[in-house]
């Protein structure tokens, strides 16, 4: 197991931002993004159709010049004609765009199928929290700005927000949802193919807006069971050297009044959650890879990769740092 | 004009001439200055200062071109940049696009109308510079770091009291209640000006296109505007005094803020697109010497983009998880609204087949309106289908549509505008050769620098993110989007070298260089101060093209004080007569206090009570009668001027 996610943490890490069409709409990874896709070719086909044909013919009006021009009555009824015709053409449409909108719509506002899982997207500035809720309380996962869903299978998710306006956008899979806080929004995603998209607020949330990106994992059923059954997993306590003293500096420094980690003493939940957040790919909410060097930067001071961020320059002796970014990388 | 010219009439009209030019008097003097009624100084003022913020603006947009044109770039940090183009959004749409519209508008309406000045004269100064104060108030902001960095339309709860703190935030909403004063004091003053002071004959079918766009723009502010005087001020009590309609945790509600908004934002739109329609009906008319066709369908187009444009706001909405049946609404009216553009697109190219148009530079922006304004407008169409703005709200995809419906839709024309109403605004035509070079190296720069935006924006950019990871590949169009605003730019410095140079230098132009049909064209270029000797009887909807050999004119009208003839809404016959006030200093001292209430008001509430007494002081003075014979105030009035 640990092999394989390995794995998959050392390629994606790569290809989560290499991969040119990441966030492009039209590179649909799953049956909403899909429709969409063939709705905007179509829009753009007939859009375009028709700016050649207006450009063409004002072109044509200026140039012909050589023609004497006359108001003869006869002529006029002839433009009065085309002018009309072309009124009514364009009202047909608009009315075939207004009826291919509300077809495609309706596919978008439920899914497919019964919805296997169900996940709660908590926006917060600048990150996301994803909640996978459990019967037991106490089998709830969160995973901070990494959503992972089964390959196939509908995936609801209920979006609130804790402090402004966000709006939660993966290309590939769907469009936008706002997360408004006093209100709950609904949207699902379905990813049909295995793989790692990118998503990122789209709606304007304060200083750092264009940092507030995630990443979701869709792996098969199996795998997804798997990762959530790790995830539940509390965080092992390390017995001795660096990640022990890594895990001590942690506990007494001022680290666990916004982190949690479970099974420890450290469970503020204002910051996110970093009980496994040596498994996530990135970090800071899609800012960096999950890399020694680049845990390193952050946790000394997140503001010179993120300037604005919440979480304050954390003042440790550089042997102190070293040893709690070795801790964070062992809670796999 | 009117008639053979003996030397009797010659010395007739000279005299009156002198009296007219003595009643209708600008005053001199710093003093003098400040007292301005007259609707064209008024006007050249608002057009000076919109365009002086609109480089101000530019610039902005230049520095965020900078910054964006490489992934990672660290030219403006986040902040910086937050503010940037939040002042960029406001000062364009508030300073620059709605105010420039207005400014044309209280310059020619009345000249196009046969009428003497702008009604509420007075009210027009006073408009004025509530506007500049606070545009300078906004770009004093940005120069001390406190600029607003909340967006153009400032969502809450982001910019409420919990997350803006300072000062940013309130200046964004006191500049918004600064613009709304000035913006429905001129739009009332147009609205009066239209339906009562037309020249006698000029019926409402009669009406110019660019008076009737004017008009519809004006009704567009009044019923707009309020929408956002309720949201703004909902906004500054929260902020200021602690209230909470948009506070989630007390109640209040934070979708609330986004339907006053867009209930005037998208309208918004509307107020600054309608008068470019007038001003293209006005080039073509003019450029292919044929009444424009269609006018009735351009009317009725006019006036429908004016109703439909207020029910659209939602489709700025569509992600915010809304009942779909109700957004399917909302996209058919977004798509309905293409009709009544598509329309007067349609007339204008029947006019320009029916006609032998001259390419001048006027038609040529108009030209280039029609390539830019058309794609924006099919943009805008595929942005009204829910699923497809699901997926490009909020992108570049959004940015470069509406900058082609802005700048295709309003600034060409408006430039267009510019180089054919130069000559009658200053009495200097502008360089034809130059105006050329200007539109083309303007159209190269602008399609440069936005159609790369609307293929970044489905590569999956979003709007208003100051920078962004190399590995997404969004780097070589914006470089390239960047490399176009270098084009901006110089096409920018061209147009002002062109003004310049021929305010001082340029060749002087007749009344009517163009053979236009409005009746601005029959003055001389510039107007005198009374506009119009004699007051015109019109005959025809192309008042000039329409008038006979000896044309009749009105008589009776006192030309010893500031009388004006008032005429019925429908059919412009004459009902009445009015008398204009004079100049006055006290509509800018009121100006004063009220800006300064408003600036106050961002600090503590104390300052609306504190107000109170000298704006009463300055109303009275303002509104103080006048002397029961007008005669003695213009008698003084001449004195004073002769001394002066």
């Amino acid at each position: 197991m640990s092999l394989s996610r390995g794995a998959l943490i050392a390629v994606s890490a790569a290809t989560v931002a290499a991969c040119g069409g990441n966030q492009n709409m039209f590179n649909p990874h799953g049956p909403a993004a899909r429709s969409i896709a063939t709705l905007g070719w179509w829009l753009f086909a007939v859009c375009g159709a028709v700016y050649v044909l207006v450009l063409l013919t004002a072109l044509w009006a200026v140039a012909r010049r050589w023609q004497v021009s006359d108001d003869a009555p006869a002529k006029l009824q002839t433009l009065a004609r085309s002018v009309t015709g072309a009124t009514v053409i364009t009202a047909i449409i608009l009315i075939g765009f207004t009826v291919a909108s509300v077809v495609a719509g309706r596919g978008l506002t439920s899914p497919s199928g019964p919805g296997a899982v169900t996940v709660d997207v908590i926006g917060h500035q600048w990150w996301w929290e994803f909640q996978y809720r459990d019967v037991t309380p106490s089998d709830f996962v969160t995973s901070p700005n990494e959503l992972h869903v089964p390959v196939g299978v509908p995936v609801r998710l209920q979006a609130s927000s804790r402090d402004v306006i966000h709006s939660f956008w993966v290309p590939n899979l769907h469009g936008k949802r706002d997360l408004i806080p006093g209100l709950s929004t609904e949207t699902w995603i379905e990813a049909d193919t295995a793989g790692i998209y990118r998503g990122q607020c789209a709606e304007f949330c304060g200083v750092q807006h264009a940092r507030m990106a995630f990443v979701i994992v869709a792996e098969p059923m199996s795998a997804f069971l798997e990762w959530i059954a790790h995830q539940r997993m509390p965080a092992a306590e390390p017995a001795a050297g660096d990640a022990r003293r890594g895990f001590d500096v942690f506990q007494r420094s001022t680290c666990i009044t916004c982190h949690t980690i479970r099974g420890t003493r450290a469970g503020s939940r204002i910051g996110p959650e970093l009980t496994h957040v040596g498994s996530r790919l990135m970090i800071g909410a899609g800012t960096l890879p999950n890399t020694r060097a680049s845990l390193v930067e952050w946790v000394a001071n997140p503001h010179s990769v993120k300037p604005g961020v919440r979480m304050p320059p954390t003042p440790l002796a550089a042997a102190d740092r070293d040893a709690v970014v070795t801790y964070l990388r062992s809670l796999r | 004009m009117s008639g053979d010219g003996s030397p009797l009439e010659l010395t007739e009209d000279t005299a009156l001439a002198g009296e007219l030019a003595r009643a209708w008097y600008v005053p001199r003097g710093i003093v003098g200055w400040f007292s301005v009624v007259d609707h064209r100084t008024i006007g050249k003022r608002y057009i000076v200062t919109a365009f002086g913020f609109f480089i101000i603006a530019g610039i902005l947009a230049g520095l965020m071109r900078i910054q964006l044109a490489v992934p990672n770039n660290h030219f403006l940090g986040p902040d910086l940049y937050n503010q940037v183009f939040t002042t960029h959004g406001t000062m364009m749409m508030f300073l620059f696009a709605v105010p420039i519209m207005e400014a044309l508008g209280v310059y020619l309406v009345p000249l196009m109308i046969g009428a003497r000045n702008i009604a509420f004269p007075r009210l027009n100064t006073f408009s004025y510079f509530v506007y500049l104060f606070g545009g300078v108030m906004l770009t004093a902001t940005m120069l001390l770091n406190t600029a607003p960095d909340v967006g153009w339309f400032a969502y809450v709860p982001l910019a409420g009291p919990d997350f803006s703190p300072g000062k940013r935030a309130d200046f964004w909403a006191q500049l918004i209640t600064f613009t709304e004063v000035s913006g429905l004091a001129v739009a009332v003053e147009l609205v009066a000006t239209i339906f009562k002071t037309r020249a006698p004959g000029m019926s409402l079918n009669r009406m110019p296109l660019f008076v009737w766009s004017m008009l519809v723009t004006a009704f567009m502010v009044i019923f707009a505007m309020p929408s956002v005087v309720t949201s703004s001020t909902f906004l500054l009590l929260d902020r200021l005094v602690g209230t909470h309609f948009y506070n989630p945790a007390e109640g209040g509600d934070a979708l609330l803020w986004q339907h006053l908004f867009w209930f005037f934002g998208h309208p918004e739109v509307y107020i600054i697109f309608v008068p470019a329609l007038g001003i293209v009906s006005s080039i073509v008319t003019t450029f292919t010497r044929r009444p424009v066709f269609g006018y009735t369908a351009m009317v009725l187009s006019l006036v429908a983009t004016g109703f439909i444009g207020f029910g659209l706001w939602v489709h700025h909405m569509f992600a915010t998880g809304l009942p779909q049946l109700g957004l399917t609404y909302f996209t058919a009216a977004s798509m309905i609204i293409a009709i009544p553009s598509g329309v007067q697109i349609f007339c204008w190219i029947a006019s320009l087949w029916r006609g032998r148009p001259r390419m001048e530079t006027p038609l040529l922006f108009v030209m280039g309106f029609i390539a830019i304004f058309v794609l924006g407008g099919l943009s805008g169409v595929t942005l009204a289908s829910l699923p497809f703005d699901l997926q490009v709200h909020d992108t570049y995809y959004v940015v470069a549509h509406f900058h082609y419906v802005l700048i295709g839709g309003a600034l060409f024309p408006l430039l267009g505008g510019i180089f054919y109403w130069f000559p009658k605004m200053t009495g200097r035509m502008l360089s034809d050769r130059l105006g050329r070079t200007t539109f083309w190296v303007l159209f190269a720069g602008f399609n440069t620098t936005f159609f790369p935006m609307h293929i970044v924006g489905i590569e999956g950019m979003p709007r208003r993110v100051y920078t962004y990871p190399a590995e997404l590949g969004w780097g070589t169009l914006n470089l390239v989007s960047s490399t176009g605003a270098i084009l901006l730019v110089l096409g920018g410095i061209l147009l002002l070298y062109n003004i310049v140079r021929s305010s001082i230098a340029g060749v002087a132009a007749p009344s009517n260089p163009w053979g236009a049909d409005t009746l601005e064209w029959s003055v001389s270029s510039p107007p005198p101060v009374y506009n119009f000797l004699y007051v015109p009887v019109v005959e025809g909807r192309n008042a000039l093209w329409d008038r006979a050999d000896d044309p009749p004119i009105v008589t009776g009208i006192r030309s010893d004080c500031r009388e004006v003839l008032v005429t019925t809404v429908m059919d412009a016959t004459p009902s009445n007569k009015c008398s204009y006030p004079e100049p006055s200093i006290w509509p800018f001292l009121c100006a004063v206090v009220t800006s300064a209430c408003f600036i106050g008001s961002i600090f503590t509430p104390w300052a609306l009570p504190v107000a109170i007494l000298p704006l009463t002081i300055t109303l009275i003075g303002w509104f103080w009668p006048k002397d029961e014979r007008s005669d003695s105030s213009t008698a003084r009035a001449r004195e004073r001027s002769e001394a002066a």
